[in-house]
């Protein structure tokens, strides 16, 4: 399967990225070069071998229940664009 | 026309009871001033690393052993990615392809019939943050403010299978599961704070058919009623889309309580494509036999069980029983109210009748009724030693809703104790019958009504007093 400009505006609409038409043509090129070394990885052998999310040998890293104090409301507000109603203000939400 | 199948399945968030949140430390308390309980974690500071609090872990584990699942021993978590507001980094941590949960089901009783609704999956994840919009709504507002406070929050996200066919079984699902919940004290289900929130998948289908129609997602249910008029809504809606030949869209809506209808709820987003993948900053869980089972043995005592105790211990009709554990306070009030009374039947009609209808009707729960379990005990028993007449009985639980005394304080302060006296009746008796000789006349020529209202007349002279069963005995004897 070949990514085309169509797949990697998709993307980059979900990403909420502007990608320029020149760098449009190169992020295909790379996208597939991605995708084509996958495929060489596809094939090797894997039967009988669990998908590994992980490679550190290591799990359950835990944290006790317990209340901490985080940031002051005016810190967390200090890079807000606009504040309202102590919260930060956001364009309208739907259409 | 067309005869259609109703097709439903229900999503459940739980916010779980922890202290603190489920990736940082910030606290979990509900309400208060927006953006007071965050920090770079939970605002999605650029760099900050989440770390899982185990009592998350723990709780999923009870809810899917009460809840007749699977646990898996390896579970882990992934990022969901889409943009909205109020998800402060961009992506939510859930669990994808490695639930802690699978399999399980919740057994409801509609009508006498069982049927058991199946439980595809629990998995753990943060909540969101919380808008508020400028305007009345959110198509009419123009701007929203975001509240991080909620944000990462923890949830237990519990998804049934399609298996329930009308909005009564759905309302029984979400009872059963309300209840569950409630008993083993991993979230406090306040459905109107949003600590249990429900989303309805619905869809229809022809009689007959053997694929399920195209489904619509309901949000914003926030009471039974609600789920239960947005689900009666809906299937009419799609019926009528169908019966127009035209198909219904799969998509997210809407309940709108006020209107009474489910409004299609087209976000800015993308269409649901959340590139699901392994959440890098956080470990697996692994859980080991031990701890599942250790969890297990600590179960408290569950609806159903519970149910069946009262059944058996106290010889209570399944009816009363399974209202009575409904919620866990409820169920807890009647276990205090029968340590000091024999008669639990008694308890049973009080709570099933006149508690409940005054709980109803002040719009309070029994954790907040004034009268005490052993107030409440005393007053069946004086009931039941022939002190009160039930009459006089509702007439002291009336006097308790305002001041929660003991009855008998009230039974004494109002001079109700009820009149067993049989010479002190007997005077009522001769007195009564001495004024109605025509009712008398009836009586001996056969008209067996007449008694009723001698004995009526009887009560009345004694202001409801006298003892019925020895009114009755005693004009039946006066009467030859």
């Amino acid at each position: 399967m070949k990514v085309t400009e169509k797949d990697v505006k998709y993307i980059a609409q979900l990403s909420r990225l502007a990608v320029p038409q020149a760098e449009l043509e190169i992020f295909t090129e790379q996208f597939n070069q991605i995708l084509n070394y996958a495929e060489i990885m596809k094939k090797i052998d894997t039967t009988g071998i669990e998908p590994t999310p992980y490679v550190l040998p290591i799990s359950n890293a835990f944290r006790e229940d317990i209340v901490k104090p985080g940031v002051s409301h005016e810190a967390a507000l200090q890079n807000a664009p606009a504040v309202e109603k102590d919260g930060f203000k956001v364009p309208r939400v739907i259409e | 026309m067309t005869k259609y199948i109703t097709v439903i399945g229900l999503e459940v968030h739980a916010e779980l009871k922890t202290k603190s949140k489920a990736f940082c430390s910030c606290s979990t308390e509900f309400g208060g001033v927006p953006n007071t309980h965050v920090c770079p974690v939970c605002l999605g500071m650029p760099g900050a690393l989440p770390s899982l609090n185990k009592q998350v872990v723990e709780f999923a584990i009870r809810a899917g052993l009460a809840l007749n699942c699977e646990i898996k021993v390896f579970n882990k978590f992934d990022r969901k990615n889409y943009f909205y507001p109020d998800l402060s980094k961009n992506y939510q941590i859930s669990q994808y392809d490695k639930p802690i949960c699978k399999h399980g089901h919740i057994d409801i009783n509609l009508d006498g019939s069982e049927k058991r609704i199946g439980i595809t999956r629990i998995h753990m994840e943060e909540d969101a943050g919380k808008l508020v919009h400028n305007g009345a709504t959110i198509s009419s507002s123009s701007s929203s403010s975001v509240d991080y406070n909620r944000a990462g929050v923890p949830l237990i996200e519990i998804v049934s299978e399609p298996d329930m066919r009308s909005a009564e079984e759905a309302r029984a699902y979400l009872e059963n599961l309300k209840a569950i919940l409630e008993y083993i004290d991993v979230c406090d289900c306040k459905m109107q704070e949003g600590s249990l929130r429900c989303d309805a998948n619905i869809s229809i289908m022809p009689e007959g058919a053997t694929k399920f129609g195209t489904r619509a997602e309901i949000k914003n249910l926030n009471s039974f009623r609600a789920l239960v008029r947005a689900i009666d809504y809906e299937v009419e809606r799609q019926k009528a889309v169908l019966e127009k030949g035209e198909e219904v869209v799969q998509e997210t809506r809407t309940w709108d309580d006020t209107a009474g209808v489910t409004k299609s709820m087209r976000s800015k987003e993308e269409a649901h494509d959340y590139r699901y993948f392994a959440e890098p900053d956080l470990l697996p869980v692994e859980l080991d036999e031990a701890w599942i089972e250790r969890v297990r043995a600590e179960l408290p005592e569950l609806p159903a069980q519970r149910q069946a105790r009262l059944m058996q211990d106290f010889g209570l009709p399944k009816y009363d029983a399974s209202i009575i554990v409904a919620t866990k306070a409820m169920a807890e009030y009647f276990d205090e109210a029968v340590k000091t009374t024999q008669d639990a039947k008694g308890i049973a009609n009080w709570l099933l009748g006149d508690v409940s209808a005054y709980l109803n009707n002040e719009g309070i729960t029994i954790s907040e009724f004034n009268v005490t379990p052993a107030h409440l005990a005393e007053l069946v028993n004086l009931t039941k030693e022939g002190v009160l007449s039930s009459k006089l009985a509702k007439k002291v639980f009336a006097e308790m809703l305002k001041a929660d005394k003991a009855p008998k304080t009230f039974v004494k302060e109002l001079g109700l104790e009820q009149v067993s006296d049989e010479s002190a009746i007997i005077k009522l008796v001769e007195e009564t019958l001495a004024e109605n000789p025509q009712s008398v006349a009836d009586f001996k020529a056969g008209k067996e009504r007449a008694i009723g209202f001698l004995v009526g007349q009887i009560m009345k002279k004694s202001k409801g007093k006298a003892n019925p069963e020895i009114v009755q005995k005693l004009l039946r004897e006066a009467l030859g």
